[in-house]
């Protein structure tokens, strides 16, 4: 009964006219623009979608169209319209009394944005009742009822837990119901499904279009990810260094998208399927020396108990080999132990039982027992770049510090390996001055590239080494990572949660999930007729840029 | 190529810094106090007893508690000495020995500190334990303990300033170093083959000195008021020398007069010690505006 | 759902007990260190050597020292602290006549300034970056460095010596009814308070907007929750355990504040005595009144743990 009664609520049209929003980047700056000259308008009940990079302006946007800037930002001009309502026109008093209630938002890691000293029930009610919206009493009622629609386990009393009691992909619909309860008239979903891994991802989004869908609401889904887009979105607003490139219906955007960066977008969005011309299905021990040879490997932490094993196990019974420039790719979910297995070989963890043998000598467990050679043989490429680069050191000194190391260069010959070194991934010679901090995200992958192969090495481990960066920029490291793999014969263990990431650079596949290989075999093969029933979800969980994809997923949700 | 085109349209919106002129301008008046007050009396303490008019035990009036003059600026103290002359060369004292036992204790913080971030846990832990145990110890009853047996030569002073404060910059040390020590780069060094030593030197220290930098200044600022009320009590620096919390002592008695020969130290001292602290919180939080 | 509470509390009790075992062993190792003899310091230069050993039998100096650590140990435990060396009675006598004063003296004190440096962090917290935050910012980065026996010199020159209104000395045997109470009270816990609610007010204020910049709150804010509730309901549960902490990190100044303050004010409390106790090296009294002093303290900060742990419905319900 409360739908028939709001459902009159439900979809106001949003229009937004000229909008920018300044930022002081230091006390006593100029203000520079963040996003500027946005404009675009949405018929009631229909979604759009903000997308762009890291610094595109999305999330900017879709703040301000709750009157809301973050600290240090302005909204400096510009109209939205919300049905009859000026947003930005709107005093504090009426902007509190429209947030919560006409306009409520979905925040992407719910994680942090559930307050962890409260219930997750006090959170979801509280807005509601402050504004006087309805009784506490029938709010509670209210908030079961979105918890079982939402398919949330045992809504009858999931609200009295705490956020930490929980899981990630269980919060992230608590905080859908936090949204939905008001029956807002414009919901704003500020990337939320990205925290997630691919399997939750795809069941938390098929629940959020068919409420949004079946309430007629009117949103706004802000996301990186153009696949993503594509399942819930009418229309597309792609947004590029806080100015509109491109607006259009969603179907255009795939199919003919008009901007040139909307091409290239796209571009690196779409799996390439087809392989490059050098790259063969037949079996990979054929190839090469045996590089890296794992055999039964347990990892694990905590004391030992009685049969002599640890109190947890991240890794149990693992076995691979990994031939000389050959390509590795090991995928799996959070918590499935992959990066683990990377410390592991590197030295940085030492496993419980198993054997890892190196070059056919046998790799001692800890970093104390291994020699140069195997020092310099095997490096390490991390994820966040940030923390990978020492802050304090140029560029130039992270450098040459492994050529001190290894080998006997004259200064010059120092001098002349590290421009070769950044020749190869393609870096100017002007960042060698630099600290890391004045280097763009896809610079500091490069400089992490580069300290790895200044070692010389048989055997990259690469750990999630694109999941930090924007899809062009990503796309552009893989190019690399191929091209230097071919000209170098240099061997990769590919760790990654993205499978497209996985098949455009590796030979062969393993599957990881809660510490057991599932599955292991040739890439290609793997990827199109995946063994295990695992796989075959991880794979089918993957987002396809095609409208109707997500309406073909049946999955058996929660 | 396309991968050059991506990295090259991304190094435009790197970080720009602003030129420091415009910065400075903009500098908060919380650093201009700060700077001012420290400078000056980091200027008298150099120079102050070149300045002296008087040697510090000269007794040159026969009238003590003597009211601001011309010959005696600020007045003279109990003996008939002159105040100012007396401050010029105390503030030497004051200033010197709370800089050598900041300098110490933060020096001794951080090399356990570093230590600790890379030896096995239950080294550690074991460090750790007899720290939080000294740290456990109110600074002033810490300093009092090690006078009580001691007595009050500088150098015991020095070591009582650093025993009670080196365990604080211990704990601040150990934690910013244990922040960078889980970071990747220090991982990648230590796949590299890299010694703990050449890790704790080369790769940790130069990230954590800012901070350190910035505490061993507050540890000044708690050691000058320690030092200060050890000689307020009577149990500090011991006459014929003076710092100026001995001067407050002396003199106390000329406070029911509302003599400059108590009130002009202890304004020293406050001087001294607020203008650092402003000081410190203008430079260090000068980063995150 | 008890149980694992308990099983913590129990750990933290463990924890504080090793501490303060270990702070012993630091006094007692301190005060063992003696360059010299004791025995001959109290005896003077002119005593024969058989004077000298008796009073080390006495004194219990001939064992050796881990031994002479139990036997101290012991009698803290038990309330037998040894006989002062410089007026010949029981510490324990001593301690008793001087320790209400002092409990009353700090007690007032953290009456008074708790709650002010609550107020004050809290509203620095909520108009941060406003003209009331940077200027309380400003007030209070100044009064956490002023000398304590700067603030109390201000003070007894203003109301004492020209106003006249107040005693410059605390007689506290003279009070009489309220009136002398609040005028033998006002400039000792004006002093105190002077530093010790600038220090928590500060370190309240940044326990509190480290919790308003989390995410949490940008949601509680964009859900239509206005600045006060996002403080008080959604902030403040969150910055307990750092607030009671920043309490009792500061109550430990307050240990040292009190040193000054009693003997400026002439206030007869333990503080005073154990100055008095370091200017005649009587150490056994040293001693003591250290101890009672850290373990006052070690307690402040068990109970701050304890309300950090109760507050956090992590560590409640796990």
């Amino acid at each position: 009964m409360t739908e028939s009664i709001s459902a009159s609520r439900f979809g106001e049209s949003l229009t937004v006219s000229g909008l920018r929003v300044v930022a002081r980047p230091y006390r006593g700056a100029p203000e520079t623009p963040i996003v500027d000259d946005i404009t675009f308008s949405l018929p009631a009940g229909e979604v759009l979608a903000l997308i762009g990079e890291t610094g595109s302006g999305k999330s900017t946007i879709a703040l301000a169209l709750m009157g809301h800037a973050r600290r240090g930002c302005r909204l400096a001009d510009g109209r939205i319209m919300l049905g009859e309502i000026s947003v930005l026109e709107a005093s504090e008093r009426t902007l509190r009394g429209l947030r919560g209630d006409r306009i409520a938002y979905i925040a992407q890691s719910a994680t942090a944005a559930f307050n962890p000293a409260k219930t997750l029930m006090a959170q979801v009610i509280e807005g509601v009742v402050i504004h006087g919206q309805m009784s506490r009493s029938k709010a509670r009622d209210k908030a079961r009822a979105l918890f079982a629609e939402l398919m949330l386990p045992d809504p009858e009393h999931i609200g009295d837990r705490y956020p930490h009691e929980v899981s990630g992909g269980q919060l992230q619909r608590a905080m859908a119901a936090m949204a939905l309860i008001s029956d807002p008239a414009l919901i704003i979903l500020d990337e939320p499904t990205t925290a997630l891994d691919v399997t939750t991802q795809i069941e938390v989004l098929q629940t959020f279009k068919r409420v949004v869908r079946e309430r007629g609401a009117t949103a706004v889904y802000v996301s990186h990810d153009l696949a993503v887009v594509a399942q819930v979105a009418d229309h597309v607003l792609v947004l590029n260094q806080g100015r509109v490139c491109e607006l259009a219906t969603v179907d255009q955007i795939i199919h003919a998208p008009a901007d040139d960066y909307t091409r290239r977008l796209m571009e690196a969005a779409r799996p390439t399927t087809d392989k490059p011309a050098d790259r063969d299905t037949t079996d990979s021990a054929s190839h090469g020396e045996e590089l890296l040879r794992i055999d039964h490997l347990h990892v694990g932490y905590g004391p030992l108990g009685e049969d002599g094993r640890p109190a947890h196990t991240v890794l149990e019974n693992l076995s691979l080999q990994l031939n000389t420039g050959r390509a590795l790719g090991v995928i799996g979910e959070s918590g499935s132990g992959k990066s683990t297995m990377a410390h592991a070989i590197a030295g940085l963890v030492p496993p419980h039982n198993g054997g890892v043998s190196f070059k056919r000598r046998e790799l001692p467990y800890a970093l104390s027992g291994r020699d140069q050679q195997q020092f310099r043989d095997i490096q390490m490429v991390f994820q966040s770049a940030d923390n990978a680069l020492n802050a304090a050191h140029s560029v130039r000194r992270i450098l040459e510090r492994p050529l001190q190391r290894y080998f006997d260069y004259t200064r010059d010959e120092r001098h002349a390996r590290v421009r070769e070194l950044l020749d190869l991934v393609h870096l100017p010679s002007r960042v060698l001055s630099v600290r890391p901090g004045a280097l763009s995200g896809g610079q500091k992958q490069r400089v992490n590239l580069a300290r790895a192969l200044a070692a010389e090495p048989s055997l990259i481990i690469c750990d999630e080494v694109t999941s930090a960066l924007d899809t062009v920029v990503s796309e552009a490291i893989l190019n690399l990572l191929n091209d230097l793999r071919r000209e170098l014969g240099v061997a990769y263990l590919f760790i990654s949660h993205d499978i497209s990431t996985v098949r455009r650079v590796c030979d062969d596949l393993m599957v990881l999930r809660a510490g057991r290989c599932v599955e292991y075999g040739a890439c290609p093969t793997t990827i199109d007729a995946p063994q295990h029933a695992y796989t075959r979800q991880l794979i089918a969980s993957i987002p396809e840029l095609r409208t109707d994809w997500l309406d073909r997923q049946d999955f058996s949700s929660g | 190529m396309s991968t050059n085109n991506a990295s090259s349209s991304r190094a435009s919106d790197a970080p720009a810094f602003p030129p420091w002129r415009s910065r400075l301008a903009h500098t908060p008046a919380k650093l201009w106090v700060g700077l001012s007050l420290f400078g000056f009396w980091l200027f008298i303490a150099v120079f102050g007893a070149w300045l002296a008019p008087h040697g510090m035990g000269a007794m040159v009036s026969n009238q003590v508690f003597a009211s601001p003059s011309l010959a005696f600026p600020l007045g003279t103290d109990h003996l008939g000495r002159d105040v100012l002359s007396r401050m010029l060369i105390a503030t030497r004292y004051t200033v010197a020995m709370a800089l050598a036992a900041a300098v110490l204790s933060s020096a001794i913080g951080a090399t356990f500190g570093l230590t600790a971030a890379l030896v096995p846990r239950f080294v550690d832990i074991g460090i750790s334990q007899i720290m939080d145990a000294l740290i456990s110890i109110p600074s002033k009853m810490m300093a009092l303990l090690i006078v009580a047996v001691f007595g009050s030569s500088i150098p015991l002073l020095i070591v009582a300033a650093v025993a009670t404060y080196a365990p604080g910059a211990y704990r601040i040390a150990r934690s910013l170093a244990m922040n960078q020590a889980a970071m990747e780069y220090v991982a990648i060094a230590r796949c590299r083959g890299e010694s703990r030593v050449h890790i704790a030197l080369v790769e940790l220290l130069p990230n954590i000195f800012g901070p350190v930098l910035t505490d061993m200044g507050m540890r000044f600022v708690f050691i000058v008021l320690l030092l200060s009320a050890l000689s307020f009590l009577g149990l500090g620096i011991q006459p014929p020398i003076a710092d100026l919390g001995s001067m407050v002592r002396e003199n106390i008695s000329g406070l029911n007069q509302g003599s400059l020969a108590v009130l002009a130290p202890a304004i020293g001292i406050g001087t001294l010690t607020v203008g650092a602290n402003l000081l410190i919180d203008a430079l260090s939080s000068k980063h995150d505006d | 759902m008890h149980s694992p509470v308990l099983r913590l509390i129990g750990r933290q009790l463990g924890s504080a007990l090793i501490t303060l075992i270990l702070v012993s062993l630091v006094i007692f190792a301190i005060t063992s260190l003696l360059p010299g003899d004791t025995a001959k310091l109290v005896l003077g230069q002119f005593a024969t050597p058989d004077q000298v050993a008796a009073l080390r039998a006495k004194l219990g100096l001939d064992q050796p020292a881990p031994l002479r650590y139990l036997h101290w140990l012991g009698g803290l435990m038990t309330g037998h602290l040894g006989v002062s060396a410089s007026n010949d009675m029981p510490v324990s006598t001593l301690i008793a006549q001087r320790l209400p004063a002092s409990l009353l003296l700090a007690g007032i004190t953290t009456l008074v300034s708790v709650p002010l440096a609550l107020g004050i962090g809290m509203i620095s917290a909520m108009y941060r970056g406003r003209l009331a935050d940077s200027a309380l910012n400003v007030v209070t980065l100044a009064m956490v460095a002023i000398p304590d026996f700067l603030v109390a010199i201000l003070l007894i020159l203003l109301f004492a010596v020209h106003l006249g209104w107040l005693p410059a000395l605390s007689y506290i045997s003279s009070i009489h009814g309220v009136g002398d109470f609040l005028r033998v009270y006002a400039m000792p816990v004006a002093t105190l308070c002077t530093v010790l609610v600038a220090q928590m007010a500060r370190m309240t204020r940044i326990a509190l907007i480290n919790e308003l910049d989390s995410a949490y709150i940008e949601m509680a804010r964009l859900k239509g929750i206005g600045p006060v509730r996002c403080v008080l309901v959604h902030a403040l549960p969150n910055a307990i355990g750092p607030i009671a902490n920043a309490i009792a990190l500061s109550l430990s100044y307050l240990m040292g504040g009190i040193v000054i303050v009693e003997t400026i004010f002439n206030y007869p409390g333990l503080a005073s005595l154990m100055v008095d106790a370091v200017s005649n090296q009587d150490l056994p009294l040293v001693q003591a009144c250290a101890m009672l002093f850290c373990a006052f303290y070690l307690l402040l900060i068990l109970l701050a743990e304890l309300a950090a742990l109760l507050a956090n419905p992590k560590l409640r319900t796990r």
